[in-house]
Parts: structure tokens; C-alpha cells; sequence
């Protein structure tokens, strides 16, 4: 029976209308067969709009709709939902006549390509089949992928309310970037203070199974339905046995740089990376062990009265279903020695803001004394340098938007510990955004007297004991010269190297800066485009410590929506062979990437619906033209092929 | 009057159209003569669209995929590339200027991208002039 279609064409007040002439497209779709109604409304997507669908629905008796409107990823959910209560929801198809017409053309070209992208969707619809989403299980466990503070706060939100979580992490101990912080602008809280009490209530949770130590290897699946391999290097300790008493790091003859230090302080090949890691733990890192096969040196398990230590610990993959997956690969500093032009490169006295963090801290390499690294003096002179790399063309273009708060911090912190020293800070601009940072920067400004230079660095060198650091005041015009005994850079954040091979494990994108693209910029911020895996922390952009964590809990509150059912709706959009006409030639079977394609007894294909997620990749391949993506047919795509032409 | 020519888009759901609808919220510009087709991967586009949107008259072809080992199938781009480059062939028998089919990577986030290669491969089919085929139609 031929289908009564209704074109609703919107006008998304002057985003479509503004440069389509909507009007003409709803007179032209009139003209099509089958199409026995068209108008044009303001916001179709609004109360009123949506209402203009039912009642025309009813009125016109329609039994098919296309909605000409935005890209269907952002209202497809919505209209189908209108036509629900009437009709199969695949009786309801969108037409991109914003984002791919009105937003990037002009004048009459866009109202003839909307004109035939409006068309070919009204082709395509035609011949669409009722559909019912097939029901899949949930597995209701969570993988989280990275142990700072937002990996941290998602797992313990989603263990708390009742369901597993497993919490990978590549290093010897979860706490990230956070645990090397020093204090926490704007209220100066001590970093480790406040997350380690989260660390251990990770470690001690009766739902969250916490793999250290350990890399994602391998992903398949879909959302409810994750598989995943988990590599866990050996540690050649056992977590469980060791008591940290010290004694195998006491006599281990090896000393290499502590990465947690910024390299900063030694430490030996056994070791804690931080006094208050969790797990709570020695790791024997095997690269700077004297070596272990052959045996030649074995002192530490000599020493080791629990008998922790185990020379054969093998690695060992560790294999899990899970509903959904959290990313929180957090970040790393972009590299300095790339900021070739100011001559920054290779000096003791130029310094990373991580460093200068670690340097802070009671804990770190120094003690918490300031000093300059080439004489271990303390510093009377400080310059640091914000945009190190960030709101640069030739480097990063974005903002870092956490170091103008930092940096001010630094400062604050450098004058308490050396009063009688100058602190010059060069900035393009200050952005503090947040909950009190503006206060806090006034304080650092005027309490603290740092000297704030609006400007870009020129140059950098090193001119015998002193650093000096050239660069225009912007506000008065002059040349700055600053003699500096130690210059701390505010290096621009990036996405973790790792985040590009664990986003292609993923199938989701990530962008230049190697920070994880959400779904949507504005709406769907935790969201990958693909369902069931969401983003949290600096993996998907920088950004502060709250920030991350208010992240963290919207992209739990993401997952336990998933687990608050028992079964998932999965597209029914997949391939369907006709068994009656298929040559059994097997090809399909070979091209499938889900093994979704079964060879029969009989030799012919069938397609587990389970398995199939509908890329069509099969279809395309079948040579006798047998197998058919439902509502994507073969038939659909050539007149739409035709109609655009 | 100048020669506008016509150009079918395969565009994939989670790249390259993802990337036409950025390159569209970001209001970059960009020739109206390609009209795009979404389709849920590259893999899906069986040589047989490709011949028929020419036999129908196209001027070009343009296919966007996921970059290499981005394929939200695992490997549908893959099997892209080859259909393409045997395509490639079987046009340059048939009489049609290979260039006039092109497949390109366009992530998500690529919205310039998207852009800048549309303009592109509108401005190449430009200097090719219409399909030898148009006439046939």
C-alpha cells in the first residue's frame, strides 16, 4: 500500500530559513508521489511543533514522516518519539538541510540541495520497514580505564550504588596527576590530603576490582555487551604479601630517575613510586633490575622477611565482560624541548610546572625547599611563563585552562616560602572562570605584589649564572628584561600518547591535542559517539580538578541509567540474507568483522542478529546482490542516488 | 554559463558525516554541488551506487571514511580502499576519468577537513569538465 508521507520542513527560527527558502522546499516536496502534505514551521523540535506533527498525523491521516530539520544526530530520538504513538518509529526519517545545507552555503544553491536532500530522504522512507529494537542483555559491570582523581570518583560513585567496577591503571599505583600536586588552588587544600582517603576507599571496596600495573590489550563489542582483555604486567611483588617495610629498596643496588618525581629524585629498580600508593606495594620495575633471567643479583627477595617477592611472576591476561566503559586517561604536559624557538630546550634551570608542583611538595624531591636546580640555592629570582605551548599556532592552539590558576598559585607559594624573592609572572591573558579564582588571583596580585607582565616571552638564555628571559610589557610597550635564577613553565596539556591507541581499541576519535571528541561539544559532554563508553577528566579536554570530578560523576550517572535495565534496545538495523537465492559462496562469512555471518550446514549464510551490528560491509561485498541491510536496501540508495542527481 | 557539477557523498555515520555536520556547526563554507548520502559505513557502498549515481549522470563521487583503524566496524574502510581502487580501474575501462571517484579519511572531528577536501574534489571535477556519460543518461 502506498504510504501517506507528511514533510515537516523547520525553520530553526533563521539557522535553516535564513538561507533556504523553506516555503519552496514544502511547495516542491508537495509535487513528490506519495507525499500528501508539506508546511514549515519555526522550531519543529518545540512543544508546538512536535504538536503540529500529531495533529497533522491525524488530520491528514498520514502514516510516514520526514522531518527537515538538523542533523539527525541531534533530534532523530525526538521526532521518532512524536511518531511512536502513531506508527512504527521507522516510519520517521530526518533530513539535513543545517548542518550540511543552510550552515555551510548560500543563496539559491542551498534551497535546491535541501530541496534534493529532502527528496531523497522521502525515497529512502518509502521503502523503509517496520522494525522493533532487538533486545539485548547488560552486563552491569563497568570498565574504567585510568586511576586519577575522575577515574577514581566514577568508580567509587558507580560501586556505591551496588554495581562492579574494574578499575585499570598502566602505573604502580591509581592517584594520577593529582597525587604529584602539591597544594590545590583556589582554597590551597594539600593535594594528597584530600585524595588519598578516595584511593583508599577504591582499594578497599567490596565492588571495584583495582588492576594496577595493568594496560587495556584488546575491545569488542557493544554497549551491555563489552569484552575486554586486560594485560597485568607483573610486578614481581605480591600486592597482598608485602608489608612495605623497605628492606628490599634499602639494599637494591640500582638507582634510576623516579618518573612520579618528574625525574626529579632517584629511586631504586624496587620501589614505591609515593609513600601513600595503593595499592599499598613494592614493584620490581624489570627494565632497571639487574636482570632476572638469568638471575643476577636477588638481593631484595633475600632481605624480604614476608617472602613477597616472586622472580617467576609471569604476565597474565585478565579477560572481562563488562556493560560500559569509562575513559579517564587524564593527560601529560606537551613535550618542552618542541618550544625549540624560545630556547627553552635542555637547562636545569628551566623547569616544568610539574616539576616546580613536585618541588612544593613536602614529599618531593627537595623536601618542599625551593631551590635552583644547577646549585641548590634558593632561587631570589622566579619567571614563570604561562601559554608555554598552549594559544600558539606553531604549538597548541587551545587554552590549557587550568594554568593561569596554577601559575598564580606557584607564585603565591614561592613568595611564603622565600619572602624576600621576585616573582614575575608573563601571561596573555588571565582567565580564572571558576568558583573563587578571580578573588584568588586578585590576592595574588595585590597581597603578594607579583610582578603580572602582560606579554609573550621573545627569548630565553642562559648568561652565565642567570637565565634571562626577554619579552615585551604589552600595557606599556617596553622591553622586559628579567635576570632569573629559575623559570617555571605553564606547558601547554595534552591527551595522553596512550589515549590514540586506547581510542582506536575503542573505535572513537580523538582530536589533535589527543583529547577523546564527545558526542556533542554542548550537550552530550561525557558521551563518545559510540553508546556505552563516555569520557571523563582531562581525556576528553583540560580542565580542573572539579571539573574532572563533576565529570567523572555525570559519566556514572551515564552508566548506571544503562544498568538500571535489564535488557538494551539494539538498532535493528542489520543484514538479512535471502537464504532461498544465496549462492553460498561464502564471502560475506569472510568480510564480516563480527563473525556475525554463519556458514549453514547447507553452506548458505544466515546472519546472527546478536552478533550483526549493521555496517553493511556484507551487503556491498555479495556478489548474486542477496543480502540487504534493513531500511538501508540497495534499492533505497540508488533512488536516493538518482533523486540527487 | 559556468559548468556546476553534480557529486554524490557516501558519507559514513560515525566519521565523515559526523565531520560534514562539524564542518557544519562550525559554518564553514563549502560548494553546494555535492549532495550528501549517509550511509552507516564506507564498507557499505557496493560498487554498483558507484556505477549507478554515473550511469544516473554524476559528474563525481565522493566516498568519506574513518581514517585507518578508526572504522567503528573494525574494518569496513579497509575493504573501502579496495573496492575503490578496483573501481578506479574498472572506470578508466569504462571511458570515466578515475579522478572523478575519490575516497577520503575524515574523522569526526575534521570539519576543515571535510571542507577543504570538498572544495577540492568540486574544484578537480571543475577543470574535468561533465562526465562523458551525462550525454548518455
Amino acid at each position: 500500500m502506498a504510504r501517506r508521507i507528511g514533510v515537516f520542513v523547520c525553520h530553526c527560527g533563521i539557522n535553516i530559513a535564513g538561507t533556504v527558502d523553506v516555503e519552496r522546499v514544502a511547495r516542491e516536496l508537495e509535487k513528490q508521489p506519495g507525499v500528501v502534505f508539506a508546511t514549515t514551521y519555526q522550531y519543529m523540535c518545540s512543544d508546538p511543533g512536535q504538536n503540529l506533527i500529531k495533529q497533522k498525523i491525524e488530520e491528514e491521516n498520514l502514516d510516514a514522516v520526514v522531518v527537515a530539520a538538523c542533523s539527525p544526530a541531534m533530534h532523530e530520538e525526538t521526532f521518532r518519539g512524536v511518531c511512536r504513538e502513531y506508527f512504527n518509529e521507522y516510519r520517521c526519517e530526518m533530513a539535513n538541510i543545517r548542518e550540511q545545507c543552510s550552515w555551510v552555503h548560500d543563496g539559491e544553491e542551498a534551497t535546491e540541495k535541501a530541496i534534493k536532500i529532502v527528496k531523497a530522504t522521502v525515497e529512502k522512507l518509502r521503502d523503509n520497514e517496520d522494525l522493533m529494537p532487538i533486545l539485548v542483555p547488560v552486563e552491569k559491570k563497568c570498565l574504567i580505564i585510568g586511576g586519577g582523581i575522575a577515574g577514581i570518583q566514577a568508580a567509587l560513585d558507580i560501586a556505591d550504588a551496588g554495581y562492579k567496577v574494574i578499575l585499570v591503571e598502566k602505573e604502580p599505583s591509581i592517584g594520577g596527576r593529582m597525587a604529584q600536586l602539591s597544594e590545590t588552588f583556589p582554597t590551597l587544600d594539600c593535594s594528597q590530603c584530600i585524595l588519598t582517603p578516595k584511593m583508599v576507599a577504591v582499594a578497599r571496596h567490596p565492588n571495584i576490582k583495582l588492576l594496577t600495573y595493568s594496560e587495556v590489550l584488546e575491545i569488542s563489542g557493544f554497549v551491555g555487551n563489552f569484552h575486554v582483555k586486560i594485560l597485568k604486567k607483573p610486578r614481581y611483588v605480591d600486592e597482598d604479601a608485602c608489608t612495605v617495610c623497605g628492606d628490599c629498596e634499602e639494599v637494591c643496588p640500582v638507582i634510576v630517575a623516579n618518573e612520579f618525581e618528574m625525574e626529579r629524585k632517584p629511586r631504586k629498580a624496587i620501589y614505591i613510586p609515593f609513600p601513600q600508593a595503593v595499592p599499598s606495594t613494592y614493584t620490581l620495575d624489570r627494565e632497571a633490575c639487574l636482570g632476572l633471567a638469568p638471575l643476577t643479583c636477588s638481593q631484595c627477595k633475600e632481605v624480604c622477611e614476608a617472602n613477597a617477592i616472586d622472580y617467576d611472576m609471569q604476565p597474565k591476561i585478565i579477560e572481562e565482560d563488562v556493560g560500559a566503559i569509562i575513559v579517564a586517561t587524564g593527560y601529560d604536559l606537551y613535550d618542552k624541548n618542541k618550544l625549540v624557538e624560545y630556547g627553552y630546550g635542555e637547562d636545569d634551570d628551566i623547569i616544568t610546572s610539574l616539576e616546580f608542583e613536585r618541588m612544593l611538595s613536602a614529599s618531593g624531591p627537595t623536601g618542599g625547599k625551593i631551590i635552583k636546580p644547577s646549585t641548590g640555592k634558593e632561587p631570589k629570582k622566579v619567571v614563570f611563563i604561562q601559554c608555554a605551548g598552549s594559544r600558539d599556532k606553531q604549538h597548541m592552539p587551545y587554552c590549557s585552562s587550568i594554568c593561569c590558576m596554577y601559575t598564580a598559585k606557584h607564585a603565591l607559594l614561592y613568595k611564603h616560602h622565600v619572602p624576600d624573592g621576585e616573582a614575575y609572572i608573563f601571561y596573555i591573558d588571565i582567565r580564572a572562570t571558576g568558583k573563587g579564582y578571580e578573588e584568588f588571583i586578585e590576592r595574588v596580585m595585590e597581597e603578594e605584589r607579583i610582578n603580572y607582565i602582560r606579554g609573550k616571552v621573545a627569548k630565553i638564555y642562559r648568561d652565565g649564572d642567570k637565565i634571562v628571559v626577554c619579552g615585551v610589557d604589552t600595557l606599556t610597550g617596553r622591553k622586559v628584561e628579567v635576570q632569573a635564577d629559575l623559570v617555571v613553565l605553564a606547558m601547554a596539556i595534552v591527551g595522553k600518547e596512550e589515549a590514540v591507541k586506547i581510542a582506536k581499541k575503542l573505535k572513537v576519535a580523538v582530536d589533535d591535542g589527543n583529547f577523546f571528541k564527545e558526542s556533542h561539544p554542548k550537550l552530550k559532554p561525557v558521551e563518545a559517539l559510540t553508546r556505552g563508553i563516555y569520557f571523563a577528566g582531562c581525556a576528553q579536554a583540560p580542565k580542573d580538578i572539579p571539573s574532572a570530578v563533576a565529570q567523572a560523576s555525570a559519566a556514572a550517572s551515564k552508566v548506571l541509567s544503562i544498568f538500571s535495565k535489564d535488557k538494551l534496545e539494539k538498532d535493528p538495523l542489520i543484514a538479512v540474507v535471502d537464504e532461498e537465492h544465496c549462492s553460498a559462496c561464502g564471502i560475506c562469512v569472510s568480510v564480516c568483522p563480527y563473525g556475525a555471518m554463519m556458514k549453514m550446514e547447507n553452506g548458505k549464510a544466515r546472519c546472527i542478529e546478536a552478533l550483526c551490528e549493521g555496517c553493511g560491509t556484507c551487503a556491498a561485498a555479495c556478489p548474486s546482490s542477496n543480502i540487504e541491510m534493513r531500511n538501508y536496501k540497495d534499492e533505497q540508495i540508488v533512488k536516493m542516488v538518482e533523486v540527487v542527481i | 554559463m559556468s559548468f556546476e557539477p553534480k557529486i554524490v557523498a557516501f558519507l559514513c555515520n560515525w566519521c565523515a558525516y559526523a565531520g560534514a555536520d562539524l564542518a557544519g556547526t562550525s559554518r564553514l563554507q563549502y560548494p553546494a554541488n555535492i549532495v550528501p548520502i549517509r550511509v552507516m559505513c564506507s564498507g557499505r557502498v557496493d560498487p554498483e551506487f558507484i556505477l549507478e549515481a554515473f550511469r544516473k549522470g554524476a559528474d563525481g563521487v565522493f566516498i568519506g571514511g574513518c581514517h585507518p583503524g578508526d572504522c567503528h566496524y573494525v574494518s569496513g574502510n579497509y575493504k573501502a580502499r579496495k573496492r575503490v581502487e578496483m573501481m578506479k580501474k574498472l572506470l578508466k575501462e569504462m571511458g570515466i576519468n578515475p579522478r572523478r571517484l575519490r575516497l577520503e579519511w575524515v574523522s569526526a572531528t575534521e570539519g576543515q577537513k571535510f571542507a577543504d577536501v570538498v572544495s577540492q574534489f568540486v574544484e578537480e571535477i571543475k577543470e574535468l569538465g561533465p562526465s562523458p556519460w551525462r550525454e548518455k543518461k
